[in-house]
């Protein structure tokens, strides 16, 4: 399994053709406390980089944005409930979706880990 | 991701000013952003949320110096000189205020909207008894400055202190307790009530301050100006106590909103009038009819008259989706009703929670309207204001 990151901070945990979205440690401290996570439907299909979901602290909302394309397969219902779970576990139960990836190729320009490091390093 | 960064005013970040306290807040690694055209700490690293429920539980301290204090008086030393002049602006009764005493009220503009607002004191200072005191929001006070000096009176003079003054506030269930160790007579004060000493306890020089027993957080607390040379001792010595942490301006924020208390430029602005924006408790009885001599009495008087105008009002989202500034307030039936003005997360009321404008007909509490959170109708009610009820001091 092989994780990647895009600039706005997600990251897609990729197994087979399937990949899990979520926001990155980076993120969720910037952010702050979560208060709300708003989660698209089963079966939506996404292109690279559409909005799949929202997040929202105590004083913005925030959009997040799909990796790369493909189908959602499941959402983390434990989100509505336990918002405080992307804080808490960003890169681990705080996952967003899982998507049924239409395009591998997509992965390719995205960041592996230690890229992403330097990265936020810079920011 | 993208995240949205509030905004205040478009000033560039190389022109932004600096409180007295700033290197106190880098130090504490806050979080800077620019607002009103200052650099001003928006959270600590505790976290809005952990500094909303701290406030409300112990004791929170707020660098609020970008706020304006300006002084009037007349040059005849006569109070109802003063106050007679400043009557002309604002709706509150100013010639009625005692040595002590402080109001709240608003600048109207000649339609009756709200140009900001305002609290205003009556200084009780042995020989300033004529003296009058006002804080007006960082935002406006440019604007506010030019308003009073266009149209105070010959013979009535501002006085601008902000290259002198800071001001913070305290403001919690404990902030009497820490204070009274500077000086045991802020425990005196009720709410609204003000008065100028000396604060020392474990300071090593006294400091001069003035002491209101006032806020924007719906706690008990208080607002202390002092010179700037005094504000970062005083700061610490505040922050010494084990119970008394720096909040930023997104608890500041989110405490007045649960508090049910207007934002300038959100909740209140030229567009609506005190009637409109539920101040109608700030404006005294004998001040409410057409002919009471303000700039935007006729409009006060005509919106207490006229049922169609539109009312602000609490709403409360159920589930757990905030629904934020500019989101649409629809009746059951769809039609369009009104907009929210500010809205968020409570953490106190463990929710989200919001403020807004709905046409009369539908301000009463229980009544259910849906707001349109990107796209999708969520169920809500109207409430009333506040979402935190209010722990002011009024008096033993």
């Amino acid at each position: 399994m092989s994780t990647y990151f895009t600039e706005d901070h997600e990251w897609i945990r990729v197994d087979g053709d399937t990949g899990t979205v979520g926001i990155s440690a980076y993120a969720a401290k910037a952010l702050g406390d979560v208060v709300f996570v708003e989660l698209p439907d089963v079966g939506t299909e996404f292109d690279k980089g559409d909005e799949a979901a929202v997040v929202e602290s105590v004083k913005a909302a925030s959009e997040v944005y799909t990796p790369v394309g493909g189908e959602v397969i499941e959402v983390n219902d434990a989100l509505e409930d336990a918002p405080e779970t992307v804080n808490a576990s960003p890169d681990g139960e705080g996952w967003f979706l899982k998507l049924k990836i239409a395009d591998s190729d997509e992965l390719s320009s995205l960041m592996d880990e230690a890229k992403y490091k330097a990265y936020c390093a810079d920011l | 991701m993208a995240t949205e960064t509030a905004k205040c005013c478009d000033v560039p970040m190389t022109d932004l000013k600096t409180t007295a306290l700033h290197e106190m807040h880098v130090a504490l690694d806050a979080k800077m952003v620019p607002f009103a055209g200052y650099d001003m700490p928006v959270q600590y690293p505790m976290g809005v949320l952990q500094e909303h429920l701290h406030t409300r539980e112990k004791a929170g301290l707020f660098d609020v110096s970008h706020m304006g204090q300006v002084f009037i008086m007349a040059d005849d030393k006569s109070f109802a000189t003063a106050a007679k002049a400043l009557e002309k602006l604002v709706p509150a009764d100013i010639q009625s205020l005692e040595p002590g005493q402080q109001r709240y009220s608003q600048f109207l503009n000649e339609e009756g909207g709200i140009l900001d607002d305002l609290m205003i004191s009556r200084l009780a200072m042995p020989g300033y008894e004529h003296a009058l005191y006002l804080v007006v929001n960082a935002g406006c006070k440019a604007e506010d400055y030019a308003h009073l000096e266009a149209h105070l009176p010959d013979g009535v003079r501002m006085m601008v202190k902000d290259d002198t003054l800071s001001l913070i506030a305290l403001q919690g269930p404990i902030a009497v307790e820490v204070l009274r160790q500077f000086n045991p007579a802020v425990a005196d004060l009720v709410f609204m009530t003000h008065t100028d000493l000396e604060l020392k306890g474990p300071l090593d020089t006294p400091i001069w301050a003035h002491v209101s027993r006032s806020g924007y957080t719906g706690e008990d607390g208080y607002e202390i100006s002092v010179k700037h040379d005094d504000v970062v001792r005083l700061t610490k010595a505040l922050l010494a106590h084990v119970d008394v942490e720096m909040i930023g301006l997104g608890a500041r924020d989110s405490l007045r909103l649960e508090a049910g208390l207007c934002l300038y430029g959100h909740d209140i602005d030229t567009t609506v009038s005190p009637i409109e924006a539920g101040l109608f408790w700030s404006i005294q009885k004998h001040r409410r009819s057409e002919d009471a001599g303000y700039f935007g009495a006729k409009r006060v008087a005509s919106d207490l008259a006229d049922k169609s105008t539109k009312r602000l009002v609490g709403i409360k989202p159920e589930g757990r989706a905030p629904a934020r500034e500019h989101t649409e307030v629809q009746d059951m039936a769809g039609n369009t009703i009104g907009v929210v003005t500010s809205g968020g997360f409570g953490p106190t009321a463990g929710g989200p929670v919001a403020m807004g404008y709905v046409a009369r007909k539908f301000t009463k509490a229980g009544t259910p309207v849906q707001l349109i959170v990107r796209g999708k109708a969520r169920p809500a009610t109207i409430v009333k204001l506040p979402f935190a009820p209010h722990n002011y001091y009024r008096g033993a």
